[in-house]
């Protein structure tokens, strides 16, 4: 069973089609590096997976199961262009107010636990609005990865990391797809990006261009599939 | 068809309407107390009704877009509220004219005219809304929900200026007059009811034409700037 | 049980941030404070004649400064995301929806006791008799207000113009509440007994409490995702 299976879906923002026929599946445990220019229907496409949006026509399984049932949500991560924690609130409430919110037993212990290992844990009652950038970003990333999901939905996750951020974020998407859990990445920073994929989509003006493994061809030249395949 | 079924209405109405004006101008005497001026009922009840009736209908409308999603059912909402909202303005106005004439004040807080009131404030508002969505579904969407609330809410409204009326109580602007009215005079009434309803079906087909002439010269306009 | 307890880890959330950074209520007291200002000009603030409106205007006051923390309900979730955040999250629409109710009612009730006994200085009003039926009056109209505002906030969270269009959207709405309010509270202000006529306040507002409360809470999962 795929971890997602996306079929024939279509999006319309009015008449406009920013989603034109989709379809594609992704196996568990694999990587999926989402391509395409600005406005290709990336980021639309990952907030109908994220279950924060409907698409028009199509059928959307995640996890073998709607997009919108709770027990998907409780699986599933979304790190979108914000970073989705609280200004007032301290590096800890926050995280322990989403874990509350995942229903996670014991959420202090694990509030606690993503704060050492994102390394922020001396800064554990300092306000966000207090934090710097790279500081909010790693908060951002241990909020999405505190619930433990099988499936990890990222718009663009390596604009504006610093360097330390990026190793961190990359080991621990390394960790999780060991783990056997699913990375769907949509992104503009190839060479980090297709480090880790295992697959790779290729979007243009709302439809799949491309679909298929990540090749060594790929990796030593990240312009490859867009020359090939994407718009001149 | 949908061009003869708006022809077929508007001459029925039209006809009908010639007919009944002629009644209720010529043929039926001036009422005991009130006079000539009493003849602003025949506009102002049929008005009154219909609008009220229509307010419903959009809402059971919108209800359906929520259920089909099919934008169709959203753009007759639309429509049916807008004829309402006109027709309630008519109730409105003429109500006010009759009270003018009968007490000689534009305005008196009773409990029909101040709901009416807040019924149109409620519906402007669901109006400036419409305009500020673009995408049509979440425009859809939010004019349902907002259907659903000031439909129930105007209920509640009704009841509770009642109340409030019945214990503060200022002039009483009811037009009909102690007891019924003659037997002559009830019949251009409920003919006037039928001539609005027509009336009424008719504008909201033409609305939901316009509408959807709008959209789709929108979406051309959109065709044009994005290839 | 589950559902009540998001909702409450919602309504500290929301609480907590508003302790800290008192924007909104340091907003709504400054505002109460200029109406009641500016109800001094409208009439004579010492004649006999403000006791017996004095249980409208309290609830004017109410509702404008309210409606001012109401408005900005949702719209708060917007910075940073947090908004898609939440909706990504298992909080259901209802969910979030009591949470942040309950939040906003608590900070309403805090603005009306803080307003409460200035009005009883600038107006010279008593609200001392009663005290206690005032008080519910208080709890039960300023959760009406709460429930409407804090849905019509999550409606046009995504709205531009959102600023002109609440009022016009709120205010209509809010009337079976505060007329109910109004009613109650002029009574109790003059100190008069309410007797079986005037039970039929009460019993709107806990009515339209009740039904627009059932309606929020059905409605709001379509007006936030669809």
């Amino acid at each position: 069973m795929s971890a997602v299976s996306i079929q024939k879906v279509w999006k319309y923002f009015g008449d406009y089609p920013a989603l034109r026929d989709i379809s594609f599946d992704v196996a568990p445990g694999s990587c999926l590096a989402l391509l395409g220019r600005n406005g290709a229907g990336k980021t639309t496409l990952l907030r109908i997976l994220a279950g924060l949006s409907r698409s028009s026509k199509g059928e959307i399984t995640i996890l073998g199961q709607d997009a919108r049932a709770q027990t998907t949500r409780r699986a599933v991560s979304v790190l979108g262009h914000g970073i989705g924690v609280y200004e007032e609130l301290s590096a800890f409430e926050n995280l322990k107010l989403f874990a509350r919110l995942y229903g996670l037993a014991d959420p202090a212990a694990i509030a606690a636990d993503w704060l050492q290992r994102t390394g922020l844990d001396r800064v554990r009652d300092g306000l966000v609005r207090e934090f710097s950038r790279g500081m909010r970003q790693r908060l951002a990333v241990a909020r999405a990865f505190l619930h433990n999901p099988s499936l990890l939905l990222l718009d663009e996750p390596f604009t504006a990391l610093d360097d330390r951020a990026i190793k961190m974020l990359q080991d621990l998407l390394r960790a999780a797809l060991k783990d056997g859990r699913t990375v769907i990445m949509s992104t503009h920073q190839l060479r980090e990006a297709l480090e880790l994929a295992t697959d790779v989509a290729l979007i243009n003006r709302g439809k799949l261009a491309f679909r298929g493994p990540r090749t060594q061809e790929m990796l030593e030249d990240p312009t490859w599939l867009y020359r090939h395949y994407g718009e001149a | 068809m949908r061009t003869r079924l708006i022809v077929l209405f508007s001459v029925l109405a039209g006809g009908l309407l010639i007919w009944n004006l002629h009644t209720i101008f010529l043929r039926v005497p001036d009422e005991a107390s009130q006079g000539a001026i009493f003849r602003v009922f025949y506009f102002h009840f049929p008005a009154a009704v219909t609008s009220f009736t229509l307010f419903f209908v959009a809402m059971f409308s919108a209800l359906w877009y929520l259920r089909t999603r099919d934008l169709r059912f959203d753009a007759a909402a639309a429509a049916i509220n807008e004829v309402a909202f006109a027709f309630a303005t008519i109730t409105l106005i003429t109500g006010m004219i009759w009270g003018r004439i009968i007490w000689g004040i534009w305005w008196a807080w009773d409990p029909r005219i101040t709901s009416y009131f807040i019924c149109l404030l409620m519906y402007f508002g669901y109006f400036m809304m419409r305009r500020a969505i673009d995408e049509p579904h979440r425009r859809a969407r939010l004019s349902a929900v907002l259907s659903i609330l000031a439909s129930v809410d105007i209920v509640i409204v009704w009841k509770s200026i009642e109340w409030f009326r019945t214990q503060h109580p200022g002039p009483v602007l009811e037009i009909r007059g102690g007891g019924g009215m003659a037997p002559g005079m009830e019949a251009p009434l409920f003919w006037n009811v039928v001539v609005f309803l027509m009336l009424e079906t008719a504008l909201v087909l033409v609305r939901m034409r316009q509408q959807s002439i709008q959209s789709e010269i929108e979406s051309l306009r959109r065709y044009a700037h994005a290839f | 049980m589950n559902f009540l307890r998001q909702a409450l880890a919602v309504a500290s959330k929301d609480l907590r941030s508003e302790i800290r950074s008192k924007e909104s209520i340091n907003a709504s007291v400054a505002f109460a404070l200029v109406i009641l200002l500016l109800f001094s000009f409208a009439f004579d603030p010492t004649s006999d004649q403000v006791r017996e409106i004095a249980g409208g205007l309290l609830w004017l006051v109410f509702a404008f400064a309210g409606t001012l923390i109401l408005n900005r309900s949702f719209a708060r979730e917007l910075v940073n995301d947090c908004l898609d955040a939440l909706l990504a999250s298992p909080v259901t629409g209802a969910q979030l929806f009591l949470g942040k109710a309950v939040a906003n009612f608590v900070i309403l009730t805090v603005v009306e006791l803080l307003a409460m006994p200035v009005f009883s200085i600038f107006y010279n009003v008593h609200w001392t008799q009663s005290i206690g039926l005032l008080f519910l009056v208080m709890l039960l109209g300023t959760w009406g207000l709460t429930v409407i505002g804090t849905l019509f906030s999550a409606m046009t969270v995504n709205l531009r113009l959102r600023e002109l269009m609440l009022p016009m959207l709120v205010y209509p709405m809010m009337i079976p509440a505060l007329m109910g309010a109004i009613q109650l509270s002029s009574l109790l202000v003059a100190g008069e007994p309410v007797g079986a006529d005037n039970q039929i306040w009460f019993r709107l507002l806990v009515a339209f409490d009740v039904i627009f409360s059932l309606l929020a809470l059905a409605l709001v999962e379509t007006v936030l995702v669809g």
